[in-house]
């Protein structure tokens, strides 16, 4: 159950914890926050929980912190059950989407809090602190307040700050979410990084499907307070169990398919089908855009409707058979089509989710 | 920063000039009169030693300041924590207690001072009969100012991420509070701690009509036999008000440049709050009409 991962300072440890969330629900008022949240993360592991806004994923991660209480459903870590303890006796290191350094305090400081309270030396606060920091990378900036720092250098702080505690469990809410684009990118990195060296048990929320895919060894799909699916983020994109994942997790084309046992024939091409489709008969493919083949062919029977340039792939809106397709190329391939042109279609042979048609959700 | 145009700086001369002729004329004919040796003509410092050396001035004077220290103490030690909790765990109280808190600005004087009657007499029944039972009124009394400087100040931070990091670091509630809230709403508890002194140090109306002896109720008696002695008071307790309002402005200032830029938005917190800050002075200069008579 339990491993641990050796840190510098005095030779300590971060732990490394199974953690447990069964039947989590959460009640306000009307709305049911968390319906059934049942999770389990393995000691060491990262699990990104991926969702739409509103569907509880900051609900589930505050639950675990301590910071609120499920209506019904426990929690557990490392096996011990954590009902009725309060978040400042969890032990968890948290991240918020907000920036949450302390600003009256330097960065050294905001990095020692958590160390203070816990009755830790001067010299041991600060030789754990400036360990931290040169984690993250930000030593050169240990004297410096919040407001001097940029928006990703903040959320670093923010993570030494958590990780400074050597906490149970590693918390993070949206952390790349107030960053640009290409911050987010760099720093997403750095979080698997350090998450990898220190070995922490840890929760990773977000809304963005290529962070969740990119960072997670599993990520776990919410949808209305339950969990969809959690899976490799491989398997999730391959292999996704329900429509709402299929969709959440690649821009998913919906096309008209006939199952015949273990295959499916879409738009002429015969495709293998997932589990969880339709046993037979007619229904909806879902088709991932990458999965699209267009072929210059006069005799074709799609159509070009507009080509997207996005930099090194483009995007190719087609019409098939009266459907609205979208196919994703390579640019260089994308380049000898014309809008207006007929078109071939084929669709790839890897595995497609076949569901009924008018699919919930 | 915008660029100052001539025409502002103009603008800016002549309102601080006018500013000074309303303000500091009064005070220079107080400084002149309380100097004045009414005998035998000249000069003297007489009046000025009278606030030491009058024994009813002196404990006058004492009691007003131990009454502003205790009622910033109370003050504070009850607004600051309920105002945080309802920031935080019943911001549907908030509405309330901004009602509550603001109430008082719109009660009379005489209408509080018939009102506590009853009430005093169990306040007193604990506590005796020392002028000092008058924190609990002046509490009540200072609470719209207060109320407003702590808001704008817990405001200007992220109340909820910041205590929610805290706590999650380990810190408990008592921590949380002293360790991250109130270093971060620091010159919101000044400003509202200095314009409670204010307020209570020129505070004349409740003291008189309950029959309790503080520094603007003796400064009034005095003046009725002594004119130079009661105008110097009068002077004496503006002048230590705007020493304190200087004060804070210099400090929130000072804090400007520090750490948070939400300092800045905490600074201009102290923009309206002294308002209350002329409070002593129609009862001050009231004065110099009264000697004269
Ligand atoms: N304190 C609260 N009071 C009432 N309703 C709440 C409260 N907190 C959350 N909710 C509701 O619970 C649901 C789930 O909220 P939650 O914050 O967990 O969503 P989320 O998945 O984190 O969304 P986002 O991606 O936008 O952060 C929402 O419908 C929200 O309106
Ligand atoms: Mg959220």
């Amino acid at each position: 159950m339990t491993t641990t991962t050796q840190d510098t300072t005095e030779g300590r440890t971060h732990p490394s914890l199974a953690v447990e969330l069964t039947g989590l629900t959460r009640v306000y008022g009307s709305v049911k926050a968390l319906d059934g949240l049942t999770l389990h993360i393995e000691p060491g592991e990262m699990v990104a929980l991926l969702g739409p806004s509103g569907c509880g994923k900051t609900t589930a991660l505050r639950i675990l912190a301590g910071l609120d209480e499920a209506t019904t459903g426990s929690v557990s870590v490392g096996g011990r059950d954590l009902t009725g303890v309060s978040a400042n006796k969890r032990d968890m290191g948290m991240v918020f989407q907000a920036y949450s350094l302390f600003p009256h305090l330097t960065v050294l400081d905001n990095v020692a809090f958590g160390l203070k309270l816990r009755g830790e030396s001067a010299a041991t606060r600060r030789a754990r602190a400036s360990e931290m920091l040169e984690l993250v990378g930000l030593s050169e900036h240990r004297d410096k307040y919040a407001s001097q720092l940029s928006g990703g250098q903040q959320q670093r702080v923010a993570l030494a700050r958590a990780l400074a505690i050597r906490p149970s469990v590693l918390l993070l809410d949206e952390p790349l979410s107030a960053l640009d684009a290409k911050v987010r990118v760099q720093l997403r990195e750095e979080i698997r990084r350090v998450q990898q060296e220190v070995g922490t048990t840890t929760l990773f929320v977000t809304h963005d499907q290529e962070e969740a895919l990119a960072v997670a060894d599993r990520v776990g799909v919410m949808n209305q307070g339950r969990l969809e699916q959690l899976a490799a983020p491989a398997d999730l994109y391959t292999h996704p169990a329900t429509p709402f994942v299929a969709g959440f997790v690649g821009l998913h084309n919906k096309v008209t398919a006939h199952v015949d046992g273990d295959t499916a024939d879409v738009l002429g091409s015969r495709v293998p089908v997932l589990e969880g489709s339709i046993a037979s008969g007619t229904g909806v493919a879902m088709v991932r855009p990458e999965s699209v083949t267009v072929t210059a062919d006069p005799e074709g029977r799609a159509t070009v409707v507009s080509v997207e340039f996005l930099g090194p792939f483009s995007r190719v809106h087609l019409t098939a058979a009266g459907t609205a397709l979208v196919a994703q190329m390579s640019s260089s391939q994308a380049r000898s089509l014309v809008a207006g042109e007929p078109v071939g279609v084929t669709i790839e042979p890897s595995g497609v989710l076949v569901v009924q048609e008018q699919p919930a959700g | 920063m915008t660029r100052r145009t001539p025409l502002s700086r103009t603008v800016r001369w002549v309102v601080l000039a006018l500013f000074a002729v309303f303000f500091v004329f009064p005070l220079y004919a107080m400084a002149d009169f309380s100097t004045r040796n009414l005998i035998q003509g000249g000069r003297t410092l007489a009046a000025w030693k009278n606030l030491v050396r009058d024994d009813q001035l002196y404990s006058a004077i004492t009691i007003s300041l131990a009454l502003a220290a205790f009622t910033v103490v109370v003050m504070l030690a009850v607004l600051v924590p309920t105002m945080i909790w309802v920031r935080l765990r019943a911001p549907w109280a908030k509405g309330m207690v901004e009602f509550l808190c603001l109430l008082p600005l719109t009660i009379p004087a005489l209408v509080v001072v018939v009102g506590l009657r009853g009430v005093y007499e169990w306040v007193t029944y604990f506590f005796g009969e020392s002028t000092l039972t008058l924190t609990f009124v002046y509490v009540v009394l200072v609470l719209p100012y207060a109320y407003r400087s702590i808001d704008a100040a817990l405001s200007a931070i992220d109340l909820q991420t910041l205590s929610e990091a805290a706590r999650s670091l380990g810190a408990g509630w008592a921590t949380t509070i002293a360790r991250v809230v109130v270093p971060n709403i620091w010159s919101g508890i000044l400003s509202a701690a200095f314009i409670s002194i204010a307020v209570v140090l020129g505070e004349y109306t409740i003291a008189s009509l309950s029959g309790y002896q503080n520094l603007q109720v003796v400064i009034v008696q005095i003046g009725k036999t002594d004119g130079t002695t009661s105008v110097a008071a009068s002077l004496a307790t503006l002048l230590f008000g705007f020493a304190l309002l200087l004060l804070l402005s210099l400090f929130t200032r000072g804090h400007r440049r520090g750490p948070g830029t939400n300092h800045v938005a905490q600074a201009t917190v102290v923009a309206p709050a002294p308002a209350p800050a002329p409070a002593p002075a129609p009862l001050a200069t009231a004065q110099p009409g009264a000697a004269a008579s």
